[in-house]
């Protein structure tokens, strides 16, 4: 018995889906090979692998900040090599990403940072206000929300990160190595923030090399290794 | 550690009641019925620019937009002053026409002179025909030909000066065409001399509106540098605004307010300094005007002011800059987003 359950659901459509997709930059070799797996609506799962296996090379595929120069790819059912750019804003405004290096602006507040998706949708700061007052104060920022984020420590900007990428309750949420900056004690918290997410509904994908944190969660592992993908149920 | 998460799976397994662990409180969903105190949300004010501001480079830009402004300013007050100065020269040399007749053997001039006038008068749209005198034609020769001689040996010409009636198109031709039965007769209207006038003038207000493009062009050029610059500077950020959910255009939206701003206070600051320059410029000029000196230069340059029409080319001047500013920004910002895909 693992330390959390997750709840797996019979699925219409995969959020994501790749079919023997490759990667490789300029003539160099390829950095993933035949890439084939799907992530299911509702999902939670693990990406693994050594460092330098293709982690956040994937994760950049998923977020389409680089093309896959094979394969075919599709992401809420459409396929995307030759979606317009609206199009693909339209698809990445239903994902949530916590990058590794949280990458929050340093010249906007806290509150601006996770704010910073709905303000982008240019919706009426009166109608998101309470909420991101909300989910700062569920990430334990509540006190926080007029500092800059160079004035915040690791773990908080990691939340920030988080609240960040919640904000628009996405459908997809895509975090990047998002324990690798905290002690574990907060890892598990934060994890359990994660799994909380899933259970109202969000596919969750977070690449990390932790496998203390993997053991506490009894879900699908995709682990990335030799530029191969293996699926581990 | 251990049993702290096994407390919370039990607590999924009993319902999904979660006890809030420390540090997180109950998910959004879930906290909506507990009105737990939030801590109050920020003052509404306005946001902060997406774009950071780098205020070194900002301020460069705006000095240079400030003197690309000033320099369009003045080359459009220059071409304006020209224009209204020989709109005044031309009004009031096209106010007048100068009938000659020259003395014909075995005729007499006075006759033809009256003749001439009383043609002069028929002529619709000519208010007054005024000809001078012996002893005026005389006295017009005296700088030449010096005081106390005798001019009535010589064939002087007879002059009679055309007064137009205002707003009415006077019939020169006509009355050219009828002058040509007085023997020596011929009508001056002053056209090639106006013709020459307005040609310069005309040259030099192109010249004006050609130089004020250039430094459109510059100001354009100048703005669309730095707009890549700060682009390039801001990668990451334009990366996080993507990834977030931003569309291009609004991301291009943001950089051009920026630089509309910057264009704003440029032009507003060159297109200052040009008006005040010119009110001084006006101001040191009218009190000239009692001496010699300064009637030479009003009566080159007519009064050196260059009225609400010049002051508000200027101000429309620093407008278009800033406009142009903003659109050309706009693009550029388009462009390298469009390039960087």
């Amino acid at each position: 018995m693992k330390d959390f359950e997750i709840f797996p659901d019979k699925s219409d459509l995969p959020v994501v889906h790749f079919e023997n997709v490759g990667v490789r930059y300029g003539l160099g070799p390829e950095i993933l090979r035949d890439i084939t797996f799907s992530i299911a609506p509702h999902s939670f799962q693990f990406l693994s692998g050594p460092s330098g296996a293709g982690k956040t090379t994937l994760l950049r595929l998923i977020l389409m900040s680089i093309r896959p120069t094979r394969g075919v790819m599709t992401l809420f059912g459409e396929e995307v090599s030759r979606i317009d750019k609206d199009r693909l804003t339209d698809l990445r405004r239903r994902m949530g990403v916590v990058f590794q290096d949280f990458r929050l602006l340093d010249h906007l507040t806290l509150y601006e940072n996770v704010a910073l998706p709905l303000r982008v949708q240019e919706r009426e700061e009166r109608g998101y206000r309470a909420e991101v007052m909300e989910l700062l104060a569920w990430v334990g920022l509540g006190h926080r929300v007029h500092a800059m984020p160079s004035v915040l420590s690791g773990g908080e900007k990691q939340r920030a990160a988080i609240a960040r990428a919640l904000i628009t309750r996405p459908d997809l949420l895509l975090a990047d190595e998002p324990t690798g900056n905290v002690d574990p004690s907060l890892a598990r918290r934060l994890l359990r923030l994660f799994i909380e997410l899933h259970r109202l509904g969000t596919s969750v994908l977070i690449a990390t090399h932790d496998l203390a944190l993997m053991d506490q969660v009894d879900a699908k592992r995709l682990l990335l290794g030799d530029g191969h993908l293996h699926i581990d149920e | 550690m251990r049993s702290d998460v096994t407390q919370a799976h039990h607590g999924q397994g009993e319902g999904g009641a979660q006890a809030p662990e420390a540090g997180f409180e109950a998910p959004p969903a879930a906290s909506a019925g507990t009105g737990a105190p939030l801590p109050s949300p920020p003052p509404a004010k306005r946001h902060a620019p997406l774009v950071p501001v780098d205020s070194a480079a900002s301020r460069s830009l705006v000095a240079v937009i400030a003197i690309l402004t000033f320099l369009a300013a003045l080359c459009a007050g220059a071409a304006e002053l020209v224009a209204t100065s020989s709109a005044q020269w031309r009004a009031s040399v096209a106010n007048e026409a100068t009938i000659q007749i020259r003395p014909q053997p075995n005729r007499n001039t006075e006759e033809l002179v009256s003749r001439a006038v009383a043609l002069a008068v028929a002529t619709p749209g000519i208010a007054a025909a005024e000809p001078f005198t012996l002893a005026q034609s005389e006295r017009l020769l005296e700088p030449w030909l010096g005081a106390g001689l005798d001019l009535g040996e010589l064939p002087v010409p007879r002059l009679i000066v055309l007064r137009m009636a205002e707003g009415a198109e006077a019939d020169l031709a006509g009355l050219r065409e009828s002058l040509g039965e007085i023997p020596g007769a011929s009508l001056d209207d002053h056209a090639q001399w106006l013709a020459r006038l307005s040609a310069m003038a005309q040259t030099i207000v192109a010249i004006g509106i050609a130089l004020v493009i250039l430094v459109l062009v510059a100001t354009g050029l100048a703005v669309a540098f730095a707009t890549r610059g700060a682009m390039a500077g801001n990668k990451g950020i334009v990366e996080v605004l993507h990834f977030v959910g931003a569309r291009d255009s609004y991301i291009a939206r943001e950089f051009q307010s920026r630089f509309l701003r910057l264009g704003l206070k440029g032009g507003a600051a060159g297109g200052a300094a040009a008006l005040l320059l010119f009110a001084i410029l006006g101001l040191i000029s009218s009190s000239w005007r009692a001496s010699p000196a300064g009637d030479q230069i009003e009566a080159l340059f007519g009064a050196f002011e260059i009225g609400w029409r010049g002051y508000a080319v200027m101000i429309g001047i620093a407008l278009v800059v800033a406009l142009v500013t903003a659109v050309v920004s706009g693009l550029s910002v388009k462009r390298f987003l469009a390039e960087s895909g």
